[in-house]
């Protein structure tokens, strides 16, 4: 469905300065997958993201979306795909359903058929009851899901969406991903969403596939499952009761599978250990023989700002407080 | 919410190429613009008042300002004189700010939509720029109609040319409008610094408000290089039923030349303004 292969995006912002926002990107993206690109702002990956909607050229590398090249047949790619931006697609001085007919006619559908349409929308992402306001007295919730909406009038195999759910409160977020899921379970062909996103647990619940970005590059690219336990593994912490016999612990831990990274607090000892809920009853029981005194014992889960940190040095949040000179996103959008 | 929607596939008529589907576009994003109008007409009586009111107020100072003269300046009856002059004004004002409009998309990020969607964009600028026809229609139209019972002589013909003239001169001020909001779109200030500053001086030295006869010889040197001089001149002779006058000729060479500079650069700054 997405195919690139070395796409690169530099940005000049004047004579001696040239950005170089997205900076050799491959990715394959096959048919029906939902995946999420997930990275700081200024990673590249909304840069990345304009490239296959065709609204700006790469600088150099190629791009095939739904089978046709972004910069000579961009036409082509336009008429497939569904995208919805990070500002609002619908005017604000639109009324809600003159917008879905108008999005209707533009994807070709005759005014009957992009009436109907409308109203299907309206319908189904719960928005009669403001089908006849103006767009601009909706709230944040309500005016995304009819971006969402005008994203999939032509019922697109592809969809693109950039932070749909940035500004959203975490209710309307959930709200906004029930729909989303809901249009792609009912779509005739398995529908193919790409999106981007900094919310870590955004890209960890919805998405099979988490490619993170950082510094234009992709830097890991797996199902979130298999990202957090090969990159950052389990977390075990242990409590004696009392610091004495705390390097017999350590060296414990240090030998179950996966065992590293096993830092002394006190008379607390944690570790990273490849299976968390299985290595620690065994644990527990290796301290038993050993005659420790386990007082305390709990898993952490990793979560993908774990794999960030263990791919970068430094945590999501960390990065985004640090760049933000370097937001790639254009002005215009 | 609903679940049980099915959605079939909507097989999306392959875009037709070359004119048929510009004409298409333009018309889709035409009556797109016009939808608020249409459903909000408030806005534009309120536009209408405007220039009734500078009608009322400037007209008789105009008159007064030019003593004994104003036979020889504006003719036998200042209305003749001022009501083309006001239609050309309310063109030019409705039609230099229309690139706001185009700002305000640029910041919702409707315009952004529109852009990933198969329009093409010439139709995104000329839809838009053949947009403003309609209320500068409605607005001539209700000038006239008021005008008539204060001694405004129709000449309908004439007229209905005059209107045609200003609608071609309106869809090349228009189409610069947005080029200018496109050129400015990452400093949207410069859009009312810039419009303000073009337009007072080119109203000013194309004889609209004012005759620039009793003006110094440098001004109506300058009034020469101005487009809308030859506009104004030729509202008059039309509005005085001479559609064959070599006044009204000049007034579409400089009008046909508007709408073919602004077009041109028009849909050169549309197909940038993703970047």
């Amino acid at each position: 469905m997405i195919r690139t292969r070395d796409l690169t995006k530099d940005f000049v912002v004047n004579r001696s300065k040239t950005v170089q926002a997205v900076r050799g990107i491959s990715l394959d993206v096959e048919d029906g997958e939902l995946i999420a690109v997930l990275g700081p702002n200024g990673a590249g990956k909304t840069t990345t993201m304009r490239m296959l909607t065709t609204l700006i050229e790469p600088t150099s590398g190629s791009a095939t979306v739904a089978g046709h090249d972004v910069v000579t047949e961009s036409a082509r790619v336009r008429s497939l795909i569904g995208y919805v931006g990070q500002g609002n697609g619908a005017g604000h001085m639109q009324r809600a359903v003159d917008e879905l007919y108008s999005q209707g006619l533009i994807y070709g559908l005759d005014r009957r058929a992009a009436r109907r349409r409308a109203g299907e929308l309206i319908e189904a992402l719960d928005l009669t009851a403001l089908a006849t306001r103006k767009v601009s007295s909706l709230s944040g919730g309500q005016r995304r899901r009819l971006d969402v909406a005008m994203g999939l009038v032509h019922n697109p195999s592809l969809l693109f969406l950039d932070e749909p759910s940035t500004g959203l409160d975490p209710h309307n977020r959930a709200n906004l991903w029930d729909h989303i899921l809901q249009m792609r379970q009912h779509a005739a062909v398995p529908m193919t969403i790409m999106l981007t996103t900094h919310y870590l647990d955004e890209a960890d619940s919805m998405a099979g596939r988490v490619v993170v970005v950082d510094n234009g590059q992709v830097i890991a690219d797996d199902t979130a499952e298999a990202l957090k336990a090969d990159l950052a593994g389990d977390r075990v912490e242990v409590g004696l009761d009392g610091p004495a016999r705390v390097a017999d612990l350590a060296a414990l831990i240090a030998r179950l599978p996966g065992g590293r990274d096993v830092v002394i607090d006190g008379a607390t000892v944690t570790g990273r250990v490849a299976d968390g809920p299985r290595a620690l009853p065994e644990l527990v029981r290796a301290a038993d023989r050993a005659d420790l005194v386990v007082t305390s014992a709990q898993v952490f889960r990793p979560t993908l700002d774990d794999v960030f940190l263990s791919l970068t040095g430094r945590s999501l949040r960390e990065a985004e407080n640090g760049r933000s000179t370097d937001e790639t996103r254009s002005p215009a959008a | 919410m609903s679940a049980t929607t099915t959605i079939a596939p909507t097989v999306a008529a392959p875009p037709v190429g070359g004119l048929r589907k510009l004409v298409r576009d333009t018309h889709l994003v035409m009556t797109r613009e016009l939808r608020p109008v249409l459903r909000d007409p408030f806005s534009v009586i309120f536009g209408m008042i405007q220039p009734l009111v500078f009608l009322a107020l400037f007209g008789p100072l105009l008159v007064g300002s030019l003593g004994g003269q104003a036979q020889n300046t504006v003719g036998e009856s200042v209305w003749q004189w001022f009501v083309p002059s006001i239609l050309v004004m309310t063109a030019l004002f409705g039609t230099t700010t229309v690139g706001a409009n185009l700002l305000f998309e640029f910041q919702t990020g409707a315009h952004e939509r529109m852009l990933v969607t198969p329009l093409s964009r010439p139709s995104l600028l000329i839809g838009r720029a053949l947009k403003e026809m309609a209320p500068l229609a409605a607005q001539a139209v209700i000038i006239v109609a008021v005008m008539i019972p204060f001694g405004f002589t129709l000449y309908p013909i004439g007229a209905l040319v005059g209107f045609a003239l200003l609608a071609v001169f309106g869809v090349g001020v228009g189409s610069l409008s947005y080029s200018l909001a496109i050129a400015v779109r990452k400093q949207e200030w410069m859009f009312w610094a810039v419009q303000q500053t073009v337009i007072f001086p080119l109203m000013i030295l194309s004889g609209m408000l004012l005759p620039l006869e009793t003006g110094p010889g440098w001004m109506q040197v300058a009034a020469k290089f101005n487009p809308l001089t030859y506009l104004v001149n030729a509202e008059r002779a039309l509005f005085a039923g001479d559609v064959g006058s070599t006044a009204a000729a000049w007034g579409w060479v400089a009008a046909l030349g508007t709408v073919a500079v602004g077009l041109v650069v028009g849909i050169r700054s549309m197909r940038r303004s993703a970047g």
